[in-house]
């Protein structure tokens, strides 16, 4: 398992809050999900440490945990970007134009290499199967507020306008 | 703490007396769609203006003080299904709907409304007729639907448990638990209600196989895992009417002996998630849910539990094995989750759509239910309407409507005046239907018979500006992500397809890649252990038979029709246009363009980037993008 190399080594994890988080869901094995869900939550990632410390406490082995880390799309091994977006490939906004706008934000933000966040950890962009909104196709989600009818340059208004104000969307996200 | 039927009665009455004392009532929709196009704006708007004219009211001060007459009240409702038309307000007792209404709407709104006229110019206008329509019911889009799973859904304020009791929310459970478990069982299995998640087995039958077992404990599942892309009806019905589909998991319970329920929800939708807690929350403060519910023996408690983003946790034993707190991997099956699923005790998995509709068929009855839809098929369904149609939204037939009605008559035709193409029926697991099939209905049984299926209800409609070989390549592509990786033919057969049909959509195709197709994708049908594997093929298949022209385009003329595939596009110069100034030769980064000064150029395809540049520096617009 090479991929383990990739998860980040560094986090500054809070043993207090982990422990929380366990007693609050139990230490059953059924109760791994929604506590990497409130890991994932409160750090955007599931940091390597913490995925130990869960498979500790619910009497699991760590590949086991890292197995369900790695299974389910909402889990990222990686910190994600300050600012999540999340372009819309439903069949609906895919019929109506997703690429184009996938493409334009990948253009805009540059992301090169197939990679999702930005280097300066400003951005991640990534493609969702449905975001159940498929009247406003195609759609795309920055930090869950949607945005509806996209274009190409329709993104790019927003994201102008999402970078000036960039501290004034982060404290309403 | 409500314990009889007499009190829910009370509830009912009190309530529907209540809201008949003030003069108005507001319904904002707050469904997803009009969420983003800025309802919450117009209901904050509308709060405050009616407050400045002192004529806000609630349904508690109605309930309260008997002389509020002129008060309005306002709320927010789930989904009213009208979405292109968003956001919408309805006015009520009468039925006025409003469209696309923004928040400098709204004194003109109650204007009219204490004026008793209407804003004739937010009203529905019949885009063939010009007619204006202002009553919700009269306009086309609802006029050919029939209401049943989602008959509360944009009606009531969803966080409010009188106003679903008002609506005979909950006397369905009542009437279940006057009865005998196995005659509730009876009454579902002679409704001939079938899974409205896709596959279309008879709920009965599944609740007898539960019943019949003895256990010591035994779950009722709800499917809420909605992954297929291009589908929201499941949503919906959660966001929008959530006690419904708690309602008919008691039933449930109650018929299978079962004392606690789950409801597995997609990750992706969180508001769905905090109103079924709130639901919950509410169901076990009036005593609907808790112990000894309506002073019987019955106990029942649910919790909802997230997903965590897996197409695959939407299949039953994939689903157990996520709340279990494993990988959402199927097993095989039998035994089936109705012998032995969560914890290996006998489990019920039904859909959303499915349950909402049970407390309707126990409290209207089942000839009632039976007066609907079609014989084999009996009830109606919810489909997610969207693509290239004029009319999206979230829409109920009766079963056996044409899809042409669907397409024509709800979704007034396909935008902008373009052509039908193809209607994609089931999301990943379905097919793509053709004009010459426009007049197939819509039931389990003709959909099989033509190799689509119900899936879950996603149509999406597809106009001449859509390349199907690419939606197939968009769907194997899907499918090819979301597989869990089990079945050899499930993980590297889809993997193969998705790499023939890039190909093919890349130009580079041939026509063994056609015969291959349908091989591997026989294989994958057979050798997958469940329903994502076993259906996986059916988008490529259904479109190979159908649109095998089309196909045929992208390998022999290396063309694609509908204008899409970006390696199929060509540039070529008019001969006669051309006066051979060499300026897009000199221009052309591959050196692609070829002639020599004063006779007409050519570009070598083979070598083109297709780029463009040679278009924007031709002054004789000599250079066309041909497809």
């Amino acid at each position: 398992m090479n991929n383990t190399d990739q998860i980040v080594q560094d986090a500054d994890v809070e043993l207090s809050f982990l422990s929380s988080v366990v007693k609050e869901n139990g230490n059953q094995p059924a109760a791994l999900i929604p506590i990497l869900q409130m890991i994932q939550e409160k750090y955007r990632y599931l940091p390597k440490n913490a995925m130990e410390f869960v498979a500790d406490a619910l009497g699991l082995s760590p590949a086991t945990v890292y197995g369900v880390a790695t299974f389910y799309a909402q889990f990222s091994l990686e910190p994600k970007g300050k600012y999540v977006i999340k372009v819309c490939d439903g069949t609906a906004c895919h019929v109506r134009g997703s690429s184009a706008v996938y493409d334009a934000i990948c253009k805009r933000v540059e992301l090169v290499d197939g990679k999702s966040t930005t280097k300066d950890g400003t951005y991640t962009v990534e493609t969702v199967s449905c975001l159940g909104a498929c009247v406003l196709a195609p759609v795309v989600t920055i930090n869950d507020k949607v945005y509806g009818e996209m274009t190409p340059e329709a993104i790019n208004i927003i994201l102008d306008t999402l970078e000036k104000e960039g501290t004034n969307h982060d404290q309403n996200a | 703490m409500i314990k009889t039927r007499k009190q829910i009665l009370e509830v009912q009455n009190t309530y529907n007396e209540a809201i008949q004392r003030g003069k108005a009532r507001i319904v904002v929709c707050a469904g997803p769609g009009c969420v983003a196009n800025g309802s919450p704006q117009v209901y904050e708007k509308l709060v405050a203006e009616l407050k400045s004219r002192d004529l806000y009211t609630t349904v508690d001060c109605l309930l309260q003080d008997e002389a509020s007459e002129s008060g309005v009240t306002a709320v927010n409702s789930g989904c009213q299904g009208f979405c292109e038309k968003g956001p919408l307000v309805r006015i009520e007792p009468e039925g006025i709907l409003y469209t696309k209404v923004q928040p400098e709407d709204v004194p003109e709104i109650i204007d009219a409304l204490e004026a008793d006229t209407v804003v004739e110019r937010l009203l529905y206008q019949d885009p063939e007729t010009n007619e204006v329509i202002a009553k919700e019911g009269q306009i086309p889009f609802y006029k050919y639907q029939t209401r049943v799973a989602l008959s509360n859904c944009g009606v009531v304020d969803p966080e409010d448990i009188r106003a679903y009791i008002a609506r005979g929310g909950y006397q369905g459970l009542a009437n279940a638990l006057n009865m005998s478990s196995a005659q509730v069982i009876e009454h579902i299995l002679e409704a001939n209600l079938r899974g409205r998640g896709g596959g279309g087995f008879p709920a009965g039958r599944k609740w007898a196989i539960a019943a019949s077992q003895e256990a010591d404990q035994k779950y009722i599942i709800c499917n809420g895992d909605e992954g297929d892309p291009g589908a929201f009806m499941d949503r919906s019905i959660m966001e929008g009417d959530p006690h419904s589909v708690l309602e008919g998991m008691m039933i449930a319970g109650y018929a299978i002996g079962a004392s606690e329920g789950y409801i597995y929800v997609r990750a992706e939708y969180p508001l769905a998630v905090q109103r079924l807690k709130k639901t919950i929350a509410d169901a076990l403060q009036y005593g609907f849910l808790g112990t000894n519910i309506l002073g019987s023996d019955f106990s029942f408690t649910i919790k909802v539990k997230e997903g965590a983003g897996a197409f695959v946790c939407g299949e039953e034993s994939a689903l157990i094995a996520s709340i279990e707190g494993e990988r959402g991997m199927p097993r095989p099956k039998p035994p089936f989750p109705a012998v032995a699923g969560l914890w290996g005790k006998p489990t019920i998995i039904n859909n959303v759509e499915t349950l909402a509709n049970v407390a309707h068929i126990l409290d209207k009855g089942v000839d009632w239910f039976k007066s609907i839809g079609t014989e084999k098929s009996p009830g109606t369904k919810t489909f997610a309407l969207t693509g290239e149609v004029e009319n999206t939204g979230l829409i109920e037939v009766p079963m056996g409507r044409t899809i042409e009605e669907i397409v024509f008559k709800i979704g007034g035709g396909i935008r902008n005046g373009k052509e039908f193409k193809a209607v994609q029926i089931g999301g990943p697991s379905g097919g793509c239907l053709t004009k010459e099939q426009l007049g197939i209905t819509l039931d389990f049984d003709s959909l099989r018979k033509v190799g689509a299926m119900m899936g879950s209800g996603g149509l999406v409609v597809m106009d001449e500006n859509t390349c199907v070989v690419e939606v197939a390549r968009f769907f194997m592509n899907f499918i090819q992500s979301e597989s869990c990786g089990k079945c050899t033919f499930c993980r590297e057969g889809t993997m193969q397809m998705l790499d023939i049909l890039q190909r093919i959509v890349d130009g580079q195709g041939t026509l063994d890649d056609l015969d291959l197709l349908v091989e591997l994708g026989e294989m994958v049908q057979i050798g997958s252990l469940c329903g994502l594997g076993k259906s996986a093929p059916n988008p490529v298949l259904s479109t190979l038979e159908n649109f095998r022209e089309e196909y045929l385009a992208h390998i022999v003329d290396k063309r694609c029709p509908a204008g899409v595939c970006q390696s199929l596009r060509r540039y070529v110069i008019s001969a006669e246009k051309c006066k051979g100034c060499s300026r897009c030769a000199r221009e052309c980064p591959a050196n692609a363009i070829s002639g020599s000064v004063g006779s007409p150029y050519a570009i070598d395809p083979e070598k083109c980037i297709k780029c463009g540049a040679c278009v924007t520096v031709c002054k004789f617009k000599a250079i066309e993008e041909v497809w």
